[in-house]
């Protein structure tokens, strides 16, 4: 990427759960500041800046709440900022925390994104009530369902495929204690006996709403250096952004995808990404988005991604594997989603992911997108720095 | 003097002075007429006026920009992603590199700055918006204080306001014909701003109407409007021939930090602004004679105590724009000081400018821009 090198030194992130009534909006970001701090070797009068993600503010009711978690996050008399960009805010945190140290300002910082999903609720709070605009009822799932038509049809895609990525990332998410859905034995038969919600979105299709944080301590090379354990470097950022409606627009395979991966890609040296990524972390919120985003990040030919879930490529033990941690469809506080992929990308080449490691992990890949499938955030982490 | 508990102002290192240090510059900025009733123009209305007028006065298109970035509020029409559909009136296609702060747009600017010292573009665009006018703001901010301990107390943004005000008077700093010093100073700059949502307008009543939360009168609180504002930003020889091609010149952004405090009210000296302090320090403003600044004060008490924060003498010429009393387009706010600023120094009125930004009850959260020709 541009500027000076970033690594990431420090990663914590709390269990996911449907509610954590155990803990105030403060006391879980503070749960994951605390433990990527502690992975990182470092305190908070070590950090020089804080960044903040989150979805909107209506999923809590709190307006602006870096302003009070301001104290939790020990910022302080220091630089705070939030960062809000739909469901890829996550990602867009990382990036947002990572352009701090690539601009030569910062050597330390700390990047959190969170939701307490359980404070509302989640398809209200995603219901567009614009005033002079047509409000759908719809919440995500109603309004993805159309575009994974369109790809069902497009593709020839056999039904079984979106019911064998549901049964995938959560067996995964049996080998991450932080995952929300631990469902033992789960089968693609179980999934779809599960109802339908949205056509052809089947219950356990869906991904469930969470309550977490997650938290990354950046650095520059001193701060790399003078880390405990492996950093994993950033080799490349990006974002893209695209309107949400117009004549032109392939909300299936959308263009502001293919060019952020384009971007990240040239700048982190990746010619073939199922060649040369070892690992990826992807904001599948819905099963079939694993099939799309393998078209459209280019592991897989048009109408051809389908094939290649089918064939278990993608599985933890395939030859390209996406999201061993469970991935959104295993927990999903919607705010950290981003950053738990980017997180969990990096774990991998730090060696550090636990019972859901890549063997040899050496290049990873982290991915968010938001709302109408047209905002993207995706960063390449490696083992080496660059 | 610091409260107990605050870090030393050290806590922070000063901005490392690489060779990149000033390479950053306000090269354009455009701000709507705003407006203290609803005109039924949507966001994307608003953004739209300001970006393409922008980009106008600098003369490249919008496939040149490098990066964008904005800042707004979703509680201010009550529903999410408010900046989803002000992206349309940037004209995101083919796809651009884009993102969003929930701040004052003043942030944004931050953002874009951080973003253009990477070295590998060399212009970004920022831009802000509200309809304030769509609810009601001091109600909204309530929301913004701490959801356990603070905001069920229903206490609203005036009446926090109007208790610093009263820290202010009881610790002597300043007096009631202080305030109405700077309400009427506002409005009379205001009246000569044609983007003031109180140009033309006569405050008779301001001085002797009723308190709204004593000591603070409706003519010491900010109305809020319905406004834009969008800044672009340029490096070195590409913003030396943009600023040439309009016949101006760059205002160079020789010190840009942000610093936010305690939130509850309680944990801070209201009598001061430690935020404010120390950003204004590590911008470095007192290294050089400051001709002009424009404030964040949405509350006529808070110039004065901004003004002795930031450092800035008698001299300084504070808010010639009329200040947030004069239009407080909510989000954008914060931008146009930054704009009211550079716009002078790149016209010659001034040599070196201060532009500070402010969000969260009691001046929280603070930001300060040095500008310089």
């Amino acid at each position: 990427m541009s500027g000076r090198p970033v690594a990431v030194i420090g990663v914590g992130q709390t269990r996911y759960r449907t509610r954590r009534d155990d803990v105030s909006i403060a006391g879980l970001v503070r749960e994951a500041a605390l433990r990527a701090l502690e992975d990182a070797g470092l305190d908070f009068a070590d950090i020089d800046a804080v960044v903040l993600g989150k979805a909107p503010d209506l999923f809590e009711g709190v307006v602006m709440p870096d302003l009070y978690l301001a104290d939790a996050l020990g910022a302080r008399g220091k630089p705070l900022l939030r960062v809000h960009t739909a469901g890829s805010v996550g990602g867009s945190t990382g990036i947002v925390g990572a352009s701090h140290i690539a601009s030569g300002a910062f050597e330390r910082v700390l990047v959190v994104a969170w939701e307490k999903q359980s404070e509302s609720n989640a398809t209200w709070a995603l219901t567009l009530a614009h005033p002079m605009s047509t409000s759908l009822v719809v919440g995500a799932g109603g309004y993805f369902a159309p575009f994974i038509r369109a790809y069902i049809e497009r593709s020839g895609a056999p039904g079984r495929i979106g019911p064998m990525v549901a049964a995938k990332d959560r067996r995964n998410a049996l080998r991450n204690p932080y995952a929300h859905l631990r469902i033992p034995d789960i089968t693609p038969e179980m999934v779809e006996a599960t109802p339908m919600l949205w056509e052809p979105i089947r219950y356990l299709e869906a991904c469930p709403s969470s309550d977490g944080a997650c938290a990354v301590v950046l650095g520059g090379r001193t701060a790399a250096r003078a880390a405990p354990g492996a950093p994993a470097w950033v080799l490349g950022t990006a974002m893209r952004s695209e309107p949400i409606a117009f004549a032109g627009r392939d909300a299936v395979d959308p263009r502001a995808g293919r060019d952020c991966a384009a971007d990240v890609y040239a700048q982190a040296g990746i010619a073939d990404p199922r060649r040369d990524i070892d690992v990826a972390e992807v904001y599948v919120p819905f099963s079939w988005y694993e099939p799309m985003w393998l078209e459209n990040l280019g592991f897989a030919s048009p109408g051809e991604g389908w094939r290649l879930t089918e064939s278990g490529a993608t599985a933890i033990d395939g030859d390209t594997p996406w999201n061993p941690s469970g991935g959104v469809l295993s927990a999903n506080p919607i705010g950290a989603s981003g950053l738990i992929r980017f997180a969990e990308a990096a774990q991998q080449v730090r060696g550090a992911a636990g019972d859901h490691q890549i063997d040899g992990a050496r290049t990873a890949l982290g991915h968010a997108y938001g709302a109408g499938s047209q905002f993207f955030a995706m960063w390449i982490v490696g083992s080496e720095c660059p | 003097m610091s409260t107990p508990g605050t870090p030393p102002p050290t806590a922070v290192p000063p901005f490392p002075r690489d060779r990149r240090e000033g390479d950053v510059a306000v090269v354009a900025f455009s701000q709507t007429r705003h407006m203290a009733a609803d005109s039924g123009a949507p966001e994307a209305r608003l953004v739209h006026t300001v970006v393409s007028d922008v980009l106008q006065r600098a003369g490249i298109d919008r496939g040149d920009i490098g990066f964008t970035v904005s800042g707004s509020l979703d509680y201010l029409a009550g529903t999410p992603f408010t900046f989803v559909g002000a992206l349309d009136a940037v004209g995101a296609w083919p796809p651009i590199s884009e993102s969003h702060v929930e701040m004052d747009a003043a942030w944004a600017l931050y953002e874009a700055w951080l973003r253009l010292r990477h070295g590998d573009i060399d212009t970004a665009l920022v831009y802000g918006f509200g309809k304030a006018t769509q609810g009601d703001l001091p109600d909204i901010l309530t929301l913004q204080l701490d959801p356990y301990y603070l905001a069920p107390l229903g206490i609203d943004d005036i009446s926090l306001a109007a208790l610093q005000a009263r820290a202010l008077l009881d610790a002597e700093r300043v007096t009631e014909a202080d305030l109405a010093a700077v309400v009427d100073r506002s409005y009379a700059a205001a009246r000569a701003n044609p983007y003031s949502a109180q140009a033309g307008f006569t405050p008779d009543t301001l001085l002797t109407s009723e308190y709204v939360a004593h000591p603070l009168r409706p003519g010491d609180i900010a109305r809020p409007c319905d406004g834009a504002a969008a800044v672009l930003l340029a490096t070195g020889d590409t913003a030396r021939r943009i600023a040439e091609a309009q016949g101006t010149r760059p205002a160079w952004i020789r010190g840009l930090e942000q610093r936010v405090d305690a939130h509850g009210p309680g944990a801070r000296d209201l009598t001061r602004c430690d935020a404010a302090e120390r950003a204004a320090v590590a911008a470095g403003v007192g290294a050089a004679p400051v001709q002009v600044a424009e404030v964040h004060a949405r509350y006529s008490h808070q110039e004065p105590l901004l003004r002795g924060a930031l450092g800035l003498d008698d001299g300084v010429e504070v808010n010639p724009s009329g200040g947030p009393l004069g239009a407080d387009p909510v989000m954008a706010t914060g931008l146009v000081r930054v704009g009211e600023v550079a716009r002078r120094i790149a016209a010659g009125a001034a040599e070196r400018g201060v532009a500070h930004a402010a969000q969260g009850p009691c001046l929280q959260h603070n930001l300060v821009t040095v500008l310089e020709g």
